[in-house]
């Protein structure tokens, strides 16, 4: 079972990717569906490897990511 | 599983910010919201913002605003603190706000020692009204109104608000970072918390001064962005603590 787990709220994401790239794990990845602004909103592309560090959501600069541990 | 991190009261639920793609803006709401969120003084918070991107925060934060005239927010702040001195006080203003327009005011209150925070948000251009030059655009670096970029002997040199303000007797806590890992928005976050506690304990002028960036007017994508902010921003501002009386630098 992962460690951790993290709930991105589609709409506040803009994709800026700061997640992307500070995810220890590789999680998260860019996903295939928009947002109502037109976003391409960040998913959690390999839950079960979170550890619920909340990297991801400290450098969220929109407060899209809550983190469970 | 317990919660680890959740959005902080300090902003509206349910509201998307105004920033841009990757501005480190929010970031910066978002922590200011968590540290007095967490010193349980959200209800006394009155933030005076400068004018600039600033002004989105107006509609997102959700605590009292008070929108100064471009420049005139550490003025307007001095008179807050001062009627107002159980509010917990800070202004928010940009590098064309705080280092152009508004250096008088901001040099006056430091020189001051009034009590009140500071967050100083350095993205090195004018964001709201299109990229033009500011006082902290580097040299080369192009802006509408330096369209073949900046250059020292035309424009003059990039303007160290950390550094010219450590000159002055009088401020408290003088502090340059920025948030473009999870390392430094947690010390970002650290200073921030120290810079409103030292308004708590009445010791004056405290600035955190936040390099960040501006994808939009600098031209990037957000990672791209963040690139040129390591290789270029942070080789003419270095972060680090230019004041701290507490721990005896001066
Ligand atoms: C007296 C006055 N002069 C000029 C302006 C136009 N103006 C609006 S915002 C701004 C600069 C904002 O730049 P900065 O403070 O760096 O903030 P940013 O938008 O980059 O966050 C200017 C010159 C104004 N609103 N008022
Ligand atoms: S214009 Fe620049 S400073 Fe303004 S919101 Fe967009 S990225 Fe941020």
């Amino acid at each position: 079972m992962a460690k951790g787990k993290v709930d991105i709220n589609p709409e506040f994401c803009k994709s800026c990717e700061y997640c992307v790239v500070s995810c220890p794990k590789k999680c998260l990845a860019v996903g295939e569906k928009v947002n109502s602004k037109g976003y391409l909103y960040v998913v959690s592309a390999n839950p079960d490897d979170c550890i619920g560090c909340a990297m991801c959501a400290q450098v969220c600069p929109e407060g899209a990511i809550e983190v469970w541990r | 599983m317990d919660k680890v991190y959740k959005r902080t009261l300090g902003i509206q639920e349910g509201v998307v910010s105004g920033f841009c793609p990757g501005c480190m803006h929010g970031t910066a709401h978002k922590l200011v919201g968590e540290v007095v969120e967490e010193l349980g003084k959200l209800d006394k918070l009155v933030r005076v913002e400068g004018v600039g991107c600033c002004g989105l925060g107006q509609a997102y934060v959700s605590h009292d605003t008070i929108i100064a005239a471009h420049g005139r927010a550490c003025a307007v702040a001095t008179g807050v603190k001062r009627c107002s001195p159980d509010s917990l006080v800070y202004t928010y203003q940009g590098d064309g706000d705080l280092a152009s327009i508004g250096l008088d005011e901001t040099v006056s209150a430091a020189n001051r020692g009034e009590n009140f925070t500071v967050i100083f948000i350095n993205n090195g251009i004018y964001g709201m009204t299109g990229g033009q030059m500011a006082p902290t655009t580097l040299i080369g670096m192009k802006a509408t109104t330096a369209p073949f970029g900046r250059k020292a002997e035309e424009h003059g040199y990039p303007m160290h608000v950390c550094e010219v303000l450590a000159q002055l007797k009088a401020p408290q806590f003088l502090v340059r970072t920025t948030v473009d890992t999870p390392q430094n928005v947690i010390k970002t976050r650290k200073y921030i918390k120290q810079a409103f506690q030292n308004q708590i304990d009445g010791k004056g002028f405290s600035l955190v001064e936040i390099v960040t960036t501006c994808p939009t007017n600098w031209g990037f994508t957000p990672k791209d962005s963040i690139t040129f902010l390591r290789e270029n921003m942070l080789a003419e501002f270095p972060v680090g603590v230019y004041r701290d009386k507490d721990a005896g630098i001066e």
